[in-house]
């Protein structure tokens, strides 16, 4: 049998595989069904600070401000002393599933303010968890801000909460950086213990009838994990801090991908909500076999193989590769 | 206004709740001497005659802003999707030139009323609404069907309004919102107490029918000095539609002016009461705390008496004015007052409750959802010479809710199933037709997506979300079932079959015998 374990931000996995934040991540039942099946850490829905306001702010209008000029009618619904809110059922969620599970559980934050980070960042902390990670899900549509400004935001805050925290901090970033291998280089000298590519975004889509721009979750596939592995491969040699993969992992065949790639731990999420937590074991199974007729014996031993350093045609993974791969398509009707 | 896109549909007009959007439909000849920003524009339609222009405008000093009638526009600028036929803008550099045009406006003649579309949004938004400007919430989900009714029938209106938000935007005395036509003619509008409001509308109707029969009487009495033609028609006049109403009035006036002619006493007492041979319109309105709770035992008196009332009920679903109590409206699983940890029982179904009667016309409307079924049940109540019952689906601040998104709430409610839309008419039933009429589809979508779009519900979530979840099942479950009984009454076949009755052994032995 081979040795599937890891480590990511210094954790110590059973395995590379990772359930990432997703509804399935935030109850009890479900958390304890992914350990059942082999989840080697799970990571909570994110806790968002822009979302905490909002709600903060809705239920003190809703509950306490519709007074509209008379004694009799100064509020509609009951008192909301007894209400949790958002932040309170999130943190009471992780006290049970920590208390119930035995594998790492990682808090995923993401913030408006480096206040607010900090803030909830300690709120994540007592409530338990093993680690945490610094969700960036910010769109920088704002045209009189830099890249250099964006950057420097997060790499501010990310200092600041490994300044106060002791718990292990990793960051989850998207793509859409210019230079993704200095930012990550200066993360992980920011304290940051691991870095997971790539943060997916939903898109807004237009209904055709309505016009209205509308919020639409869409399933990742494959095809989406081949930029990932691409920027661990390249990244792998240049920084020392753990490696997740996330966005497009479906199959043993994209782990193992990623892993060869150099990803110390891989997240699962669209596959498990498409195909259910039964796919974890599926997976790992599929994973054992294959190191097993590779002859590999460990996750160790193959981890970051053919990462660029290691690959047998290094530039491979750099190259546009533009025209080679224009001319290698094939229309099907020419088929 | 934007009149290069705008179609006339009317709804504007229709969903603003404090009848600050008004249209009016007149020769253009009439704008010649307008202020230099009035807009007007040819009427649209086939219906109106030829050099007929329309105008829309806003009392933009009413206006509370509350955006539904930009809401509800349909109409889009096809290279700029946010901006429509009726959009926002700030009142300080509109303010000047929109008083001139609204003052402009309240002089120009109301369309006649006797040829009035009613039955079409645009058409019934040609009438006058005499109920205008109130003290209600911006954005207030019971406000529109109150100026639809007046704008239907508000000249010849009786209103008993039960104590609750009604009458306090009603009756904020000195000011009032009731208003009057240029003819002078209004709603009458008296409010009772919170417990009898029913009642007090039926001694309306009584004393309205009374005075009809005495005045009938006194005609008959006076026939022999008066122009027989002129009390046969008076005592037989069709007033089913405006135009006869219109010729009831001019008959009446013939009559007073005959009266003062007589010297006889009679001819002194008809004088008093002439005016009741005219069709009158009672309406009770009131709230769901009203007519399904403390007043449901005199609502059910006036539905049981087979009286011609017509019976609005402005469902918030909870006590409004005083605060936010549960009523036996309130849904199961919403949080209220005296209902914190969640109603326990489902709504009463009021609607279902008056159609046992079979002889009650009643109607569950939710104007934000189809509009056009609420004015067809509105002149359907009205026109059904027995009790009627509208019940109104009303967004309401006490539910949690931003009343911008009144309209969308509406449309949730509907669509989730917790307010199917139909329309129950006896008159059906005695062509041999189904008098049941559903005018909504099949919940479709989630009851979780209604209720947790309003603070009312989802805050049960906060407190015990266990509870909220095994709520809610029961809530989905209840909403599927109570659309697939409403579809069976509906389906069923009304035509008469041939019924055997068996006699029982005594009546046999009677015919033998």
């Amino acid at each position: 049998m081979a040795d599937l374990s890891t480590s990511y931000m210094g954790l110590p996995l059973i395995n590379p595989l990772i359930a990432s934040s997703s509804p399935l991540t935030g109850n009890l039942d479900d958390a304890r069904r992914l350990e059942d099946a082999g989840a080697a850490a799970i990571i909570l829905p994110s806790l968002f600070e822009e979302e905490l306001l909002q709600d903060q702010q809705q239920m003190h209008e809703f509950m306490d401000h519709q007074a509209i000029g008379h004694g009799e009618a100064d509020s509609f619904l009951p008192p909301s002393s007894d209400y949790k809110s958002h932040l309170d059922h999130y943190l009471e969620t992780i006290a049970t599933i920590k208390a119930a599970i035995d594998i790492p559980v990682i808090g995923s934050l993401n913030g408006v303010s480096l206040a607010g980070w900090l803030e909830h960042g300690a709120d994540l902390q007592q409530a338990g968890c093993d680690a945490l990670e610094l969700n960036i899900y910010y769109v920088p549509a704002n045209p009189e801000e830099t890249g250099s400004d964006v950057e420097s935001r997060y790499l501010q805050i990310l200092e600041n909460l490994c300044a106060q925290f002791t718990l292990p901090i990793g960051i989850k970033i998207s793509h859409s950086f210019s230079s993704i291998a200095h930012f990550v280089r200066q993360l992980e000298r920011a304290g940051a213990k691991g870095t997971a590519l790539f943060n997916r975004f939903y898109q807004p889509d237009i209904d055709l009838s309505s016009l209205q721009v509308t919020p639409k979750i869409q399933l990742s596939n494959s095809i989406e994990s081949l930029e990932r592995i691409r920027w661990i491969a390249l990244l792998r040699a240049h920084v020392q801090m753990d490696l997740a993969a996330t966005g497009g992992f479906h199959d043993a065949n994209d782990v193992i991908k990623a892993v060869l790639a150099g990803a110390d731990a891989v997240y699962l999420c669209s596959s498990l909500l498409q195909h259910g937590i039964q796919r974890l074991p599926e997976i790992l199974s599929d994973i054992s076999d294959w190191m097993h007729v590779h002859e590999y014996e460990s996750i160790a031993q193959l981890k970051g193989s053919v990462c660029q350093k290691h690959a047998i045609e290094p530039a491979a993974y750099e190259r546009a590769n533009y025209l080679k791969t224009l001319k290698s398509y094939q229309r099907s009707d020419n088929n | 206004m934007d009149y290069q896109l705008c179609t006339h549909c009317g709804k504007c007009a229709f969903v603003c709740p404090h009848g600050v959007i008004r249209s009016k439909a007149f020769p253009a000849e009439l704008a010649a001497h307008a202020p230099a920003g009035f807009e007007h524009v040819p009427i649209k339609g086939k219906d109106y005659p030829e050099g007929m222009h329309i105008s829309y405008q806003v009392s933009a000093e009413d206006c509370t802003g509350c955006t539904l009638c930009v809401d509800i526009c349909p109409i889009r600028d096809k290279s700029q999707a946010n901006y429509k036929a009726i959009n926002m803008a700030p009142l300080e550099p509109v303010r000047a030139a929109h008083q001139a045009n609204w003052t402009f406006f309240l002089q120009l003649p109301d369309y006649d009323r006797q040829q009035l579309k009613l039955k079409t949004i645009k058409g019934s938004m040609l009438g006058q609404p005499l109920f205008e400007f109130s003290g209600a919430c911006s954005g207030c989900g019971e406000t529109p069907y109150i100026k639809l009714a007046t704008q239907l029938f508000g000249d010849r209106m009786l209103v008993a309004n039960a104590t609750g938000c009604s009458s306090i935007y009603g009756g904020n005395l000195p000011t009032t919102p009731w208003a009057k036509n240029q003819q002078g003619r209004g709603p009458a509008w008296n409010n009772s107490l919170f417990e009898d409001n029913a009642e007090f509308g039926l001694g309306m109707r009584l004393a309205i029918d009374k005075q009809q029969q005495f005045a009938s009487e006194l005609l008959i009495q006076l026939k022999e000095s008066l122009d027989t033609e002129l009390v046969d028609a008076l005592l037989h006049a069709d007033q089913a539609d405006e135009a006869g109403i219109h010729q009831q009035r001019l008959r009446v006036n013939e009559l007073q002016h005959a009266l003062q002619q007589l010297s006889e006493p009679l001819a002194r007492r008809l004088e008093t009461i002439a005016d009741s041979l005219c069709k009158r319109s009672v309406w009770i309105i009131g709230g769901d705390g009203w007519a399904y709770d403390i007043g449901f035992g005199g609502l059910d008196h006036v539905l049981a008496s087979g009286k011609d009332v017509n019976i609005l009920v402005l469902d918030t679903e909870v006590y409004s004015n005083t605060g936010g109590q549960t009523s036996k409206a309130t849904p199961r699983g919403a949080v209220a007052k005296f209902s914190a940890a969640g109603k326990d029982t489902a709504k009463k179904d009021l609607a279902r409750i008056a159609m046992d009667y079979e002889h009650v016309y009643v109607a569950h409307v939710a104007y934000g959802s189809k509009d056009v079924q609420t004015l067809h049940a509105f002149i359907e109540a009205e026109s059904f010479q027995g009790p009627s019952l509208i019940i109104a689906y009303a967004p309401c601040i006490a539910h949690g809710v931003d009343l911008k998104n009144n309209h969308k709430q509406q449309q949730l409610a509907v669509e989730s199933g917790h307010w199917p839309l139909f329309r129950f008419d006896p008159r059906l039933a005695a062509e041999g037709k189904n008098p049941l009429h559903l005018d909504s589809k099949p919940p479709s979508i989630p009851y979780r997506e209604f209720v947790q779009s309003e603070t009312r519900f989802s805050m049960l979530w906060r407190a015990h979300p266990e509870r909220a979840e095994e709520i809610l099942q029961q809530s989905q479950q209840e909403v599927r079932e109570r659309f697939y009984r409403y579809q069976q009454l509906a389906a069923l076949s009304w035509e008469e079959e041939e019924h055997t009755v068996p006699h029982t052994e005594s009546e046999e032995g009677k015919h033998h015998g």
